[in-house]
């Protein structure tokens, strides 16, 4: 028995579009031992989960492996029958996919899509794979390990299913997993949850992995050794800490000075100056449901605010409110001093150009048969009544402020451009409006650290030019210390603290702020060991909440 | 008994020669992938896939046979293999020319076409010449009832079966052309389908837009009632309405025609109403249509420029469907009497005509062609608008990547 389990040489893919082969991976080399695991870092589109496909030998439609070869253990991968891979295959190498959500069956119990490995592998009986199961719950520290295996996908919590994803791969105890981005859907808090168990299970049974993701600190928590991928190229290899504290190549390094962006402090509002908007004592409800209970806080001119919570704590719902999307029950919204009316379609059209919003997915956020000029010229028209060649030099204007070049990008559909790209045109075309308030929700959690950083610095550097207030919702706090000036806090419907940056990361904290400040990843790799050890072994996210 | 036991037999064979061609294959291949991870079901397709085309052409060989007695037997399938190879040759000849001839983007789209999309687009533009210039391409008109000649159906004008060369199809019972009224149905029937669809799309599509984009109450009221329709079976409504009509048509003066375009239309506008309205609820909740509300554009805007353009290609796939069954209904209406009514020529009509003819399939197959024939036209139509569709609905997910 060799030492090494995977052994990938000079491998080449390449994928079909447009009526030909392009190149995809570009004779990447690499190796991994038993129980070890190896961080497959970049950013999108850089081919990181079609290599990571590509380590348990399978290709998705319309990709195929143009040269190279991947061994596991002595067998060669690319070679061998149906029948020797249909034997390694979740047997000897599982797969955690992203969204745990969309790869659980929703029709059948979660325990059941668990035996299914064992039994049709003969590893065990069902009756023993299922007490397995639960054993394997109870150490991935999912509350009531002998009842949630008899609940359905959608009966269970994301966080969870991503666990019970996990305890499936390790249903036949293979030697290698690979796990593809499985925690980049969820909160901060929850996060943290799955990456302990992950790291746990993958060392008590000495099972190699390939974990891949774009978020630095997380891979520096899991990984022994560190691999940069862009474009298909490696860029460079080296263990964790190697990679943390001396990164050789310029990408490397471009990487992790991402989180270095910060905005200087503003000085403090001056009192008694009227805000741009402000949100009085809301409530709001869904049916019967109560969402929002007594929220109130002020945005003033060029001033970011950000709001923090993880999912369900009502960021959205609130700027629902203030859009006129949901009136709220009670409360009120002023813009300007001025009360504006709850329900949008009561509002004026001037007083629907000055709140703005700019979307978390610029996919679904852009009209996929508009092309960009049209995108953004409709709102020109619409509020300025720009015409002609006036309304195209306003649109080339906007463009050149959202940093994209006018005569290259005015005819083209959003579909052909990237995430980055079509998040700017989503600002380019709340900027049309001339608005003095916009909304960013969640604007760059579907983006790559590099992109987001980009789009990060632009609203930045919007907002320094044209005086613009922004109510920034996120759930990541690296964002809110990048760009924030004032800090909003939600729970469950409610404000739990608010104020100032500075104040904000300076203890004393409520509990839950405290909780969501320790949750982000950092990029020491101890962190998680740490952080684990301070806040004791049950008391990690979900426990740790249920607890305040 | 022997039929049973005689499939028993060809089935055991065919499971017996799976087995060994894959086994054969692996000896032969040197074991290649191909033959190797062959599943056991890809090599009974194989095998079955061959002993159909024998016997394929085995029968057509047959239907060349100079005794009339097993001729007669394959004949129409001696028809269907050659007018397949034919219109295949058709199909591939016109693919080549689309690659060769007009602008950049009709010679991309000819590029990505399949053989059988390249069919249907023939098809259809042949239909579509037929229809527009009947009165010129007609030898006689749809109505014209010929004197002194001897009604005759048999097809081929050979005088020795009382023939006219005149008369390359033949004649009907009262005497008129039937080339020249196939001709005429095809600007009939098809036209008459073409508006009906056109009339369905604008109700349906319209007021499942309005649903879709409204919701609440004018929803459920425009929904309830589309139910209530649905409930009743189009067929049977379809004919009760008409018998109402044809008292109407008579009082008021307007051609049944009207009133059967009217009554289909409003049948099949519920079907596309629900499409409309199912492609409209997806479109309405996505982020840009919050935008466009929130900028405050009207109704118009938002169903004719944000949505309409987003629900085009699944419209468009219906449409082609939708006028394949309006097609079919017109045909079953007119056959069953209360359709398209005469002298104006249609297939359906045609069909009723001579349907007696069909008896004599077995022994003489050539009397029973001409109501074959307007059947055949029917389907011929619905085959290609399928397959156009088809290649339209692929193109359109294909977009989605």
């Amino acid at each position: 028995m060799t030492d090494t389990l995977v052994e990938i040489r000079n491998l080449w893919l390449e994928g079909r579009s447009d009526e030909q082969w392009n190149p995809i991976i570009n004779g990447v080399d690499l190796t991994l031992k038993r129980g070890e695991v190896l961080g497959l870092i970049g950013e999108s589109g850089a081919g990181k989960s079609t290599l990571g496909l590509a380590a348990m030998g399978f290709c998705r439609d319309g990709v195929r492996i143009s040269e190279g070869s991947v061994t596991f253990d002595g067998v060669d991968l690319l070679t061998a029958s149906a029948a020797v891979k249909r034997g390694l295959l979740g047997k000897r190498i599982a797969y955690v996919a992203q969204s745990a959500a969309a790869s659980f069956n929703p029709a059948h119990r979660i325990i059941d899509q668990h035996v299914e490995g064992p039994t049709q592998h003969r590893v065990m009986t069902r009756a023993e794979s299922e007490a397995d199961g639960m054993a394997l719950y109870q150490k991935l520290r999912l509350p009531d390990p002998d009842q949630i295996g008899f609940r359905y996908p959608h009966q269970v919590s994301g966080g969870q299913l991503q666990r019970a994803m996990t305890a499936m791969a390790m249903a036949c105890r293979p030697d290698l997993i690979i796990f593809d981005e499985p925690t980049t859907a969820l909160d901060v808090t929850t996060q943290i949850e799955v990456l302990a168990s992950i790291r746990d299970i993958v060392k008590d049974f000495n099972t190699a992995a390939i974990y891949i993701t774009h978020d630095l600190a997380v891979v520096a928590q899991m990984a022994d050794q560190i691999k940069v991928l862009l474009k298909g190229d490696e860029v460079e290899t080296a263990d964790t800490r190697t990679m943390l504290s001396a990164p050789t190549q310029d990408y490397t390094k471009s990487l992790w000075a991402v989180r270095s962006f910060e905005r200087p402090l503003k000085a403090p509002v001056v009192a008694g100056s009227v805000p741009v908007v402000s949100v009085q004592n809301i409530d709001a409800a869904y049916g019967k449901t109560k969402v929002l209970h007594d929220v109130s806080f002020d945005m003033h001119e060029g001033r970011t605010v950000a709001v923090v919570g993880e999912s369900g704590s009502g960021k959205s719902t609130t700027a629902r409110c203030i859009t006129g999307l949901l009136p709220p029950s009670t409360g009120q919204i002023s813009f300007g001093g001025e009360v504006m009316p709850a329900d949008y379609r009561k509002r004026t059209k001037d007083q629907l150009r000055q709140v703005q919003m700019i979307y978390q997915m610029a996919d679904t956020a852009l009209n996929p048969r508009m092309s960009i000029g049209q995108i953004i010229a409709r709102p020109v028209e619409f509020y300025l009544g720009l015409k002609g060649a006036e309304k195209r030099a306003k649109v080339n204007a906007l463009l050149e402020q959202i940093e994209m070049e006018p005569s290259q990008y005015y005819n083209r559909l959003p579909s052909e451009l990237s995430g980055g790209q079509k998040q700017r045109i989503g600002i380019a075309r709340a900027l049309a409006a001339e608005p003095k308030f916009i909304i960013c929700d969640e604007v760059t959690s579907a983006l790559d650290q590099l992109v987001a950083e980009g789009i990060l610095r632009l609203l930045a550097k919007l907002q320094d030019d044209l005086k613009l207030s922004y109510m920034f919702i996120t759930h990541d706090l690296a964002t809110v210390r990048a760009i924030a000036d004032e800090v909003v806090v939600m729970k469950d419907g409610r404000v739990v603290e608010a104020g100032p940056k500075r104040e904000m990361f300076k203890p004393p904290h409520h509990p839950y702020t405290d909780l969501l400040l320790s949750s982000v990843p950092e990029m020491d790799p101890d962190w998680l060991t740490n952080l684990l050890r301070e806040r004791g072994v049950d008391n990690i996210g979900d426990a740790a909440v249920g607890k305040m | 008994m022997s039929v049973l036991f005689s499939t028993a037999i060809w089935l055991v064979a065919i499971t017996g020669s799976a087995w060994l061609f894959r086994r054969l294959g692996q000896y032969a291949s040197d074991n290649a992938p191909r033959f190797r991870d062959m599943p056991y079901g890809v090599a009974f397709g194989y095998v079955l896939g061959v002993v159909a085309l024998v016997w394929f052409a085995l029968a057509y060989l047959q239907s060349l046979s100079s005794d009339p007695a097993v001729a007669n037997k394959f004949f129409f399938l001696g028809v269907a293999i050659n007018g397949f190879i034919l219109f295949s040759i058709a199909a591939w000849i016109f693919r080549w020319v689309g690659r060769k001839v007009g602008t950049d983007g009709t010679r991309k789209l000819f590029r990505a076409m399949p053989l059988t999309a390249s069919f249907g687009v023939l098809v259809i533009l042949i239909y579509a010449i037929l229809a527009i210039f009947a009165g010129v391409i007609a030898p006689y008109g749809q109505d014209e009832i010929l004197q002194g000649v001897a009604a005759n159906i048999i097809p081929g004008g050979d005088p020795a079966l009382g023939g006219n060369p005149e008369f390359p199809l033949g004649t009907d019972q009262i005497g008129r052309d039937i080339m020249s009224r196939l001709i005429y149905g095809a600007q009939n029937t098809v036209g008459i389908a073409f508006a009906t669809t056109l009339l369905a799309f604008f109700i349906g599509g319209s007021l499942g837009f309005l649903a879709a984009v409204v919701g609440g109450w004018t929803d459920q009221i425009l929904s309830r009632g589309v139910d209530v329709l649905m409930a009743i079976p189009s067929l049977i409504f379809a004919l009760l309405l008409m018998t109402i009509a044809s008292v109407w048509s008579s009082r008021l003066g307007i051609p049944l025609t009207v009133f059967m375009v009217l009554i289909i239309a409003v049948i099949d506008s519920t079907r596309v109403f629900r499409l409309a309205r199912a492609v409209g609820q997806n479109i309405v909740v996505m982020d840009y249509i919050e935008a466009a509300k929130l900028r405050g554009e009207g109704m118009g805007y938002l169903v004719f420029k944000e949505i309409l353009p987003n629900a085009t290609a699944p419209l468009l796939a219906e449409f082609g469907l939708r006028f394949c069954f309006v097609f079919l209904t017109i045909a079953a209406l007119s056959f069953l009497g209360v359709g398209i009514q005469p002298p104006l020529a249609d297939w359906g009509t045609m069909v009723r005509d001579s349907a007696a003819f069909i008896n004599y399939a077995q022994f003489a197959p050539k009397a029973a062609l001409t109501p074959l024939l307007a059947a055949g036209a029917i389907a011929l139509l619905t085959v290609a608008v399928n397959f156009v569709v088809d290649w339209m609905l692929h193109r359109s997910s294909g977009l989605k990547e």
